[in-house]
């Protein structure tokens, strides 16, 4: 699956140049962008093209001031997780063409042809499709739920450290950034979403995809490693007055937790990722073939982060759908507190699993049989789970809503593929399907109906509440059954396939029996998106039509935790009087009791920060970073570190962080609000 | 938007009010009194974080430590008595460092800046003899591109290095701090939080010269 | 807690703390500090305890080590267990970890820490170990 020449043809190209040359660019040259590639050119102009558009528009409109005040300089919570989200879309849109281009050359190539992707290309696309939809999709989206939702879920008013929330969305960015980059300039990793060793060691990989690869992870992982330690450190110190532990809103439970794996996990894949970093740029021996390395290692390191992170993603989803059954089936959540500590025991248990991706590499029955049993148990608070989210909507008034068609899509789904997980648990089993397209199909039938389903709910779920107005039903009814039929039509064939016998990763199939269920799974692929474009034409739409779309009163699905309690779009400073908690569902308890609309009768000033355009700098500057070190152009990388330590520092002599909003401000903003209430309810 | 308004002391009154009400799990959000508590614990997380990507690396040099792949053990290039020269120069600087943030609780700038400095002193002296172990190795053909046993060892060490390396240069910002505005609250809080940081670095290092040193030359 | 009337007059951080409403500004420091024992000072007599305590739990893993008195297999353990106890000693003397209630999440997250570092590191172990032994009999450390 790998030609040697490409890489060979590049290192000989480097090797004549003048020493200033090197010095200046590296090991970049004309060359390294791939002008012989129609396909990577087109899609290298289409996104070189959107982006001088996007920049041409914003200049045109003269909106360059607006965004950097607005949003690139932002330290609020609402406008940081927004732009995760924008960021999340964006990758989603990427991520899915390569899906697209890996369906198709899999449905050319299975009945005698040789399809349009020439090997190479294609394992860099399906090493792409894996790290933009895990590392750029799904972590942003889930990031950027939290960020909006949560600190409104527990009646604060910002994130513990605003300016810190700021640098990670950016430093997320950057790594996104760098993969985009890979595209056009040099290649992206050959080596699988995870660039097994030695397989990406130098010796094997010697192009910069692998180096692409390491830096916009490690840059990104950075990223989510802080806003890890902001998050935690808002639930415990930040909750409105009276909100104990267990009174939190389920999803801010999930975003703890999931949280705490980031903190706990992310470490060891900056470890991992650093280890293979030393074997390529210093020459060590970690994972190498000589030297006394162990690839194994590297197996074992990067699994013992990599299911955690599953749950990192799932954990958010499930927190969602929580919300989103307890209000559509007007009911409190049932078994609230088997919720909170499932969620706890799923995290828990996260970390003892790691070795069932790995159960062929040969450790033997105990440890197999062990990692095995693990595997099953953390099915039971799955379960718990499941069978908490049907009692809640066992005699409620259901509606059914967008969140709610998305929820229940996902409680079918994902059962399916939770099933198909306990089956792979039994080591027995996985020796027979390790490696096949089972495997694909098992573990999208969790993300994408357990995580993207989740990350869709929410978006329709949480969307008026960050702007302002609904999105529209009917559109998003489409993209619904689009994705939930498309799903099942692509990926069904896809476990046929692999009880067949047909591997992963495979860009040409000399089967021709598996020819059909290959063009099965490029039609679902399509109605799939079908489904991702009714979801962006339904934003678009929604933001044209956004006037009927108007929530005024600040709760438009008739809600019941503290997010709904204030306006649509929330002021900056989220609560103009701290909100106090008797109970759970502290807005529902407040609408009931009749003092959830009482307007106080005076304000004080609120505490807040200012923006500081730091976080986007360092975050834009560690782009450079990441890039001279893949292109060993020494002077850009430290020249880069410097900086952004230069910028660090410069920050904390910042003595104006913050300000206080006068109450008469405070008062004009709250007057529109009751306004809005009143106008509301006529 | 930055007006210069006093908080009307009411509205303190008010809120402390609800927040004594349930003191353990209620916090005002957004106020200069929750800096302190909330840069503590968001400074301990990170900490937590640290010593899981120590125990990534501890991990990996357990398992590659026998894979010398015919270059020299630990027996053979571990000089102990340096190795203890080094510890006594780190649990020095701990001891410095405490009486620095004693002389912070008394409030004696002078007094803090000096204990700073000698803690400085030990660190450079530290990442001095370590910059000059790893050279001498370097130079016997004893580098880390050796062998696997040696990669780890290097990375192990070198981490901790370089995390007292970045200790060091919050050291020396600190210095210009505490020059430029003196024991105000905020840098209260980041003497606080570099004291959690220089701590936690000599608890790695016992588990480096433990497992990396002693048992590697035992 | 006293307030730092012998430091600089301190620069507005934010109107806040402006040197006008000195009576604020003090009551504030105080509050600052009556929170900041969440990770507490110490004294000078604890840190000279702990100091002596941890110079004497380094040398004598070392003089044993150095003296070659005991085979590796007994010196091994000894020495680990020396280094825990000495880690439990910084952990008290130095970073003042307690079980006071303003630690109670310090604590946890400590503990969990704890837990996270033994499964990653044993459990890292256990299965290298066995794939070692299993997969690549040849490459097994020789010590």
């Amino acid at each position: 699956m790998l030609t040697q020449a490409e890489p060979a043809a590049h290192a000989a190209s480097t090797a004549d140049a003048s020493p200033l040359v090197e010095f200046l660019f590296g090991k970049l040259r004309l060359d390294s962008v791939p002008w012989h590639e129609p396909i990577i050119m087109v899609a290298g102009a289409g996104m070189v093209g959107g982006a001088i558009l996007v920049l041409g528009l914003i200049t045109y409109f003269k909106q360059w001031k607006y965004l950097w005040t607005e949003w690139l300089t932002s330290v609020d919570h609402k406008k940081i997780g927004a732009m995760y989200i924008i960021l999340a879309l964006i990758m989603l849109l990427r991520g899915f063409a390569d899906a697209l281009m890996m369906r198709s050359q899999q449905a050319l190539a299975s009945n005698g042809g040789a399809g349009y992707l020439p090997p190479d290309h294609f394992d860099q696309i399906f090493s792409a499709h894996g790290v933009i939809m895990i590392f750029f999709m799904a972590m942003p989206f889930v990031i950027g739920l939290m960020n909006v939702v949560m600190p409104l879920q527990i009646g604060a008013r910002d994130v513990a450290f605003p300016y810190l929330n700021s640098m990670s969305f950016w430093l997320t960015a950057a790594g996104a950034i760098l993969i985009n980059v890979s595209l056009v300039v040099g290649e992206f990793s050959h080596a699988g979403w995870l660039a097994y060793p030695p397989f990406s060691e130098l010796e094997f990989s010697p192009g910069v995809g692998v180096d692409y690869y390491i830096w916009a992870l490690q840059i990104s992982g950075l990223g989510t490693l802080l806003s890890g330690v902001n998050l935690i450190t808002t639930i415990f110190k930040m909750r409105a007055p009276g909100m104990t532990l267990m009174r939190m809103p389920v999803f801010t439970w999930t975003t703890l937790v999931a949280n705490v794996l980031i903190v706990a996990v992310f470490p060891i894949l900056t470890v991992t990722l650093a280890l293979l970093g030393a074997d390529r740029y210093l020459g060590m021996h970690f994972f190498t073939n000589d030297g006394g390395g162990n690839p194994m290692m590297y197996v074992n390191l990067i699994w013992a982060w990599g299911h955690p992170e599953v749950y990192i993603l799932i954990l958010p989803a499930f927190g969602v759908f929580s919300e989103v059954v307890a209000t559509f089936s007007r009911k409190r959540l049932f078994g609230y507190d088997g919720m909170v500590y499932a969620t706890a025991a799923i995290g828990v248990l996260s970390f003892l699993v790691w070795l069932h991706h790995f159960f062929t590499m040969g450790a033997g029955a105990n440890v197999n049989a062990f990692f095995g049993i693990s595997t099953m148990v953390i099915s039971i608070p799955t379960g718990v789970k499941i069978f908490n989210w049907l009692f809640t909507m066992y005699r409620g008034r259901i509606r059914l809503e967008l969140p709610m068609m998305w929820t229940l899509g996902f409680i079918i789904t994902f059962v399916i593929g939770g099933m198909t997980g306990v089956l792979l648990a039994v080591p027995g089993a996985d020796f027979v399907l390790h490696n096949s397209v089972f495997l694909i199909a098992h573990f999208h039938n969790v993300i994408i109906g357990g995580v993207v389903f989740g990350c869709l709910a929410g978006l329709n779920y949480w969307f008026p509440k960050a702007f302002g107005f609904k999105l529209h039903a009917g559109i998003g009814k489409v993209s619904f059954w689009c994705w939930l039929i498309g799903f099942w039509i692509a990926f069904l064939p896809i476990y046929a396939l692999g009880l067949m016998g047909m591997t992963r990763r495979l860009d040409y199939v000399n089967n021709p029996v598996w020819h059909v269920y290959l063009i099965v799974a490029l039609c679902g692929a399509l109605l799939i998106f079908v489904g991702i474009i009714a979801q962006l034409v339904q934003i678009v739409y929604s933001i044209w039509k956004r006037d009927e779309l108007r929530d005024l009163t600040g709760d438009p699905w008739d809600g019941r935790t503290l997010e709904w309690a204030t306006s649509s779009p929330p002021p900056f400073y989220n609560f103009a009087v701290l909100p106090k908690i008797g109970n759970h569902d502290a807005f529902w308890d407040a609408k009931q009791t009749g003092t959830a609309y009482v307007q106080p009768k005076a304000y004080e000033p609120i505490h807040m920060p200012h923006n500081t355009p730091t976080g986007f700098l360092i975050g834009i500057v560690s782009a450079g970073l990441g890039f001279g070190l893949v292109w060993h152009i020494w002077w850009m990388a430290s020249g880069a570190l410097l900086v952004m330590i230069g910028l660090g520092i410069v920050h904390t002599f910042n003595e104006n962080r913050d300000y206080y909003v006068p109450a008469d401000e405070v008062k004009a903003i709250e007057d529109a609000h009751f306004a809005n209430l009143k106008k509301a309810e006529q | 938007m930055s007006k210069t308004i006093n908080p009307v002391a009411g509205y303190e009154n008010q809120i402390d009010s609800a927040y004594d009400h349930n003191p353990n799990d209620a916090h005002h959000a957004g106020d200069h009194h929750d800096e302190g508590p909330k840069v503590t614990l968001g400074f301990w997380i990170y900490l937590m974080s640290d010593c899981i990507l120590f125990a990534s690396i501890f991990a990996t040099y357990a398992v590659l430590k026998g894979n010398t792949a015919g270059g020299p053990n630990g027996r053979e290039i571990f000089d102990l008595p340096y190795v203890a020269v080094e510890t006594a120069l780190l649990l020095i600087s701990s001891l410095t460092y405490g009486l620095a943030m004693i002389s912070m609780e008394a409030n004696k700038l002078k007094a803090v800046i000096g204990w700073l400095a000698v803690t400085a002193l030990c660190g450079l002296g530290f990442m001095g003899m370590e910059i000059h172990e790893f050279i001498k190795l370097i130079e016997e053909g004893a580098g880390p591109d050796r062998s696997a046993f040696l990669s780890a060892f290097f990375t192990l060490v070198g981490t901790h290095g370089l995390h007292v390396t970045s200790g060091l240069i919050w050291m020396g910002v600190m210095f210009v701090h505490l020059f430029k505005r003196g024991l105000t609250p905020a840098n209260r809080i980041r003497l606080m939080s570099l004291s959690l940081f220089w701590h936690f670095l000599d608890i790695i290092w016992i588990g480096v010269f433990t497992i990396v040193y002693l048992m590697g030359a035992a | 807690m006293s307030t730092p009337d012998n430091a600089k007059p301190r620069k507005a951080r934010s109107p806040h703390a402006k040197p006008v409403d000195t009576d604020q500004t003090h009551a504030e420091v105080a509050h600052h500090d009556a929170h900041h024992d969440t990770a507490g000072h110490g004294t000078v007599k604890s840190y000279v305890i702990g100091f002596i305590l941890s110079v004497i739990l380094t040398a004598i893993p070392f003089g044993l080590t150095m003296a070659h008195m005991m085979p590796a297999a007994t010196l091994i353990p000894v020495v680990v267990a020396i280094g825990v106890v000495q880690i439990l000693v910084h952990l008290y003397f130095f970073l003042h970890m307690n079980t006071s209630s303003s630690q109670t999440w310090n604590n946890s997250a400590f503990i969990f820490t704890v837990l996270i570092v033994g499964i990653l590191v044993i459990g890292s172990l256990w299965v290298m170990y066995h794939l070692n032994t299993n997969m690549m009999p040849g490459m097994m450390p020789v010590e």
